[in-house]
């Protein structure tokens, strides 16, 4: 019955499977370029190298809370420091990279597509974010310093009166321009992947990460326009005396508010959390789509629960939307039971995840590369992050540890285990597809291991000072309360982080100067996009594989080990194939291959 | 046929047993091994028996059941007098409340980690690649996904069941004995006992002290002048924000004699880190001596006029004589 593998050249006509490189070459093809590959790896270098430097803006907050009463930078200084390192890693990394990067790259490489669906609107996306990155940087250098409010920007700490500076409106239209961005690359996704995707490709035959893409621009469009008018407003309550926010200028004691004259400030409380919730998920589920594809082919089996991790992603984006008022407990304005249920409840579709991941690896041929190491890297980190969040969860808990250190070392364990531990392993894992050539596996699990000790060594500490009633975003704290121990440990897993930073850049630059081909397809990769070349030619493929399950380049090379589609059938054999354009895939004239025995199959290497 | 009905819901039921006792575990690791039949898997059933008679089959289980069983026998044992797992002592009724459930959903997540953690580890160690060997490519399994909704929809159902009686007792407002206004501002705090006239009034460096009687029911009202800060003691296991144009009000049933430090949480801009003050219980005579002390003498500097009105409007009292009092006070 191995009736199945019938390379067929898409639509008969090549119309995209040019190969020779139109345009322009060097840095005119960065500036000018269309094509989704340069752009995501545009999205990509920026988005790193903004990485490097909030991680340097880190660890001058750790060093700062070595001793008591720091006197390495200034209170000021201490102010910009966070708001900038929350806002670059927040704003401009982790969604860029994920979003922007990752999956511009991939996800028209997973659903056979020659490029995204608006190639200019791409483009225009990127640049956006590059302006809006570079403005975010350039508040250091002007007059009265970066943004200091945090990367919340509460108001009404963020009007003029109390925050009079330009840096905080330029940090106000810098995220206004990458809002935008990411707007046009969420319309841009969602239409690739709705119109774009090959013959064969159903919905329900996309791999993982191309879902939880869909559901992340869908999520984008949901919650990224509401954060831009909310800063619209914000501007104009700074300069044209809106009012929206502002509560000066009206009695703010008890009792005597004029609620004419007066703003509110749980208003923006409210709208900024009905994005930055949803923005929680927009970060997390690319790298859960990431994740999702590594643990499979390093497995050697096909991912558990496939359906069932579909609509987990649906109801955890779909729970995200009414979750935003549990940062806003201890505020007193919002329905506790509610929000407290909603929240509880997103634990549901993240378990149902935790198992799926867990039982991919059940029983398969577990292989620890890099990206492998990484994916379980982030499976412990987002365990015990995700533990952490189910107890903030509880109002009366919440009261106990917000904004505490408790609430920092929570939310970097779910943020550091989703955008580093996964995100790093999405790029150590697509690398050699990006490229071309590996990068070196030694340098990369001293990476890794040298950074998931420095994890929990960073982090652990700070669960400690939080219950201890550490406030976050404090400068200074007092001698005497046996914080300075815990804090030391903390930085010294921080710098143990930054190490193993080096080591990665000590690896690309290995695998600059010291190239190491990959192969189309080293990992034995089981989505489309190990079927064409690495890197992939100027429109993606000349050829496709037939598409039969939502594995199509593992069906191509594996023949004899299809998915074994219902519980019990231990029987195996293929899924009934009652749809898609290629019917059968028998006799429909194209040479039959055995085991890659022609020409296509040139393009994919043997095992 | 009728007869054969009661069985096969038995044989349901009991299986529904060993899987909720997590024994499907067991069994899945039984039929990993080499010689391990389904037949033999099977038959331990319900009760997780660590006396086990066949040796082979039992080969993992004693030591998922010990650490089961130590888990469960230490959290009996530790019964009523359990730990605050790395928080301080509750000082007030409320702050009790919260302590038992955050001591529960402290047990609870702990165990949820280390089950998980534990499968995860068996995961990694157990099917690290042994042969080239393609293996089994299956994808579904419909009764264990249906498990593992299930039991976490059970578990949250509970957690929240607690959450919500929690909160309820946390925050419910009683009729106090005495109230207290604290205003936050940048970078201090104001203390305003409304029935006793007295003002004390802090500024950044200098913490004030909110002082306080055991054994009486007190409502705080929480305002800010400027920004939103946020009103945190960690002994009293609770924090709540102090916002420009609202009031929140709660209530605290002191219980512990001592001074104990609060902080704003909510960051205020730029010296929030200095913004402290002290809470110090005593007991109502000793609070009865310190209002007395206190009360409509000294200067009306560092609260204007306005402000007094303003916070004599607000509880419906005669404007109060106020005094101003730095730390120690």
């Amino acid at each position: 019955m191995t009736d199945v593998i019938v390379p067929q050249i898409v639509g008969g006509e090549p119309a995209y499977a040019v190969h020779e490189e139109h345009g322009p070459t060097g840095l005119m093809k960065w500036i000018t370029t269309t094509d989704h590959k340069v752009i995501g790896l545009s999205y990509m270098i920026t988005s790193i190298v903004l990485f490097y430097v909030a991680g340097l803006l880190a660890l001058g907050i750790r060093v700062q809370l070595t001793t008591p009463h720091g006197t390495f930078i200034s209170f000021q200084q201490y102010n910009e420091l966070f708001t900038m390192h929350g806002s670059i890693m927040m704003y401009l990394f982790a969604g860029p990279f994920a979003f922007g990067g990752l999956a511009n790259y991939i996800v028209p490489l997973q659903i056979g597509a020659p490029d995204m669906a608006f190639p200019r609107l791409n483009a225009l996306s990127y640049w956006l974010y590059l302006g809006g990155s570079i403005m975010m940087l350039l508040t250091f250098g002007v007059a009265g310093g970066a943004a200091d409010f945090g990367w919340v920007a509460y108001a009404p700490l963020s009007t003029t009166t109390y925050t009079p500076g330009i840096g905080a409106d330029l940090w106000i239209m810098a995220l206004v321009l990458t809002g935008f961005s990411a707007i046009f690359t969420g319309v841009n996704l969602i239409t690739t992947i709705f119109y774009l995707r090959a013959p064969g490709m159903t919905m329900f035959r996309m791999p993982i990460f191309t879902w939880n893409m869909l559901v992340t621009g869908i999520l984008i469009l949901i919650a990224f326009p509401v954060l831009t008018a909310a800063l619209v407003l914000l501007f104009a309550d700074r300069h044209f005396g809106a009012k929206i926010y502002a509560v000066t200028g009206c009695h703010t004691v008890t009792g005597a508010v004029d609620v004419h004259a007066c703003g509110s400030a749980v208003l923006w409380q409210n709208l900024f959390w009905f994005f930055g919730h949803p923005e929680v998920y927009i970060l997390a589920l690319p790298f859960f789509g990431i994740v999702t594809e590594i643990l499979p082919v390093f497995s050697k089996k096909p991912v558990f629960g496939y359906k069932g991790m579909v609509f987990a992603t649906m109801s955890i984006a779909a729970l995200s939307t009414g979750v935003w008022a549990h940062h806003m407990f201890t505020t007193g304005t919002v329905l506790l039971p509610f929000f407290s249920l909603m929240s509880l409840l997103i634990a549901v579709p993240t378990g149902i995840k935790f198992f799926n991941w867990i039982g991919t690896m059940w029983r398969g041929q577990l292989v620890y590369t890099t990206p492998m190491l990484m994916s379980i890297g982030f499976l412990l980190a987002f365990l015990m992050g995700g533990v952490t969040g189910v107890m903030l969860a509880s109002p009366p808990i919440d009261f106990f540890v917000h904004t505490t250190y408790f609430v920092v070392a929570h939310f970097h364990q779910v943020l550091f285990g989703t955008a580093v531990f996964a995100g790093f392993a999405g790029l150590y894992y697509w690398y050699p597809k990006m490229f071309g050539r590996m990068l070196n596996d030694r340098l990369g699990k001293l990476h890794f291991w040298l950074m998931f000790v420095g994890f929990w060594v960073t982090y652990i500490p700070m669960y400690v000072l939080g219950l201890s009633g550490m406030p976050r975003r404090v400068a200074s704290y007092p001698t005497g309360l046996g914080w300075r121990m815990w804090n030391d440990v903390s930085t010294v897993g921080s710098f143990m982080i930054a190490v193993s930073f080096l080591i990665l850049l000590v690896n690309l630059w290995v695998s600059w100067r010291y190239p190491v081909p990959a192969g189309d397809n080293p990992w034995d990769g089981h989505t489309l996009e190990w079927f064409t070349t690495s890197p992939p030619p100027h429109h993606n493929y000349t050829h496709l594989p037939v598409i039969r399950s939502e594995r199509p380049t593992w069906d191509y090379n594996h023949p004899d080990a299809p998915n074994i589609p219902i519980h019990g059938d231990r029987g195996g054999g293929t899924h009934p194939n009652g749809h898609g354009p290629y019917g059968n895939g028998n006799g429909t004239g194209s040479p039959g291959h055995g085991d890659g025995a022609s020409g296509a199959a040139e393009e994919v290497p043997a095992t | 046929m009728r007869r054969a009905q009661p069985s096969t819901s038995w044989h349901a039921l009991d299986l529904r047993l060993r899987i909720s006792a997590a024994v499907w575990l067991v069994s899945q690791i039984v039929d990993q091994s080499p010689s391990g039949s389904p037949s033999v898997a099977s038959a331990p059933g319900p009760a997780p028996a660590p006396t086990s008679s066949s040796p082979q089959p039992a080969r993992h289980r004693p030591r998922w059941l010990v650490a089961l069983v130590v888990t469960a026998g230490g959290l009996l044992l530790a019964g009523c007098n359990l730990p605050t797992f790395g928080a301080h002592r509750a000082i007030s009724t409320q702050g009790q409340d919260s302590m038992k459930l955050w001591q529960g959903f402290f047990i609870t997540g702990v165990t949820i980690l280390v089950i998980v953690f534990a499968l995860i580890m068996w995961a990694v160690f157990r099917y690290r690649r042994r042969s080239e060997a393609i293996p089994r490519q299956f994808q579904y399994h419909t009764l264990i996904e249906i498990i593992y909704t299930a039991i976490p929809i059970v578990i949250v159902l509970i957690l929240f069941g607690f959450t919500f009686v929690t909160e309820n007792n946390v925050d419910a407002l009683p009729k106090p004995k005495i109230s207290v206004t604290v205003t936050g501002f940048q970078w201090g705090w104001r203390f305003h006992y409304t029935t006793k006239h007295v003002t004390v009034i802090g500024v950044e460096l200098q913490d004030p002290e909110m002082v306080l009687p055991e054994n009486e029911t007190v409502r705080i009202y929480l305002e800010s002048h400027d920004v939103i800060h946020g009103f945190y003691v960690p002994a009293l296991i609770f924090s709540r924000y102090a916002q420009p144009g609202i009031i929140n009000k709660f209530t605290l049933n002191l219980h512990t004699l001592g001074t104990f430090r609060g902080q704003c949480t909510q960051f205020c801009g730029l010296y929030h880190s200095l913004m402290r003050f002290r809470l110090k219980v005593v007991t109502p005579a000793q609070f009865a001596a310190w209002v007395s002390a206190h009360q409509s003498t000294g200067p009306e500097a560092s609260i204007s006029n306005a402000e007094k009105t303003a916070l004599a409007r607000s509880t419906g009292h005669a404007t109060p004589t106020t005094t101003t009092g730095g730390a120690g006070s």
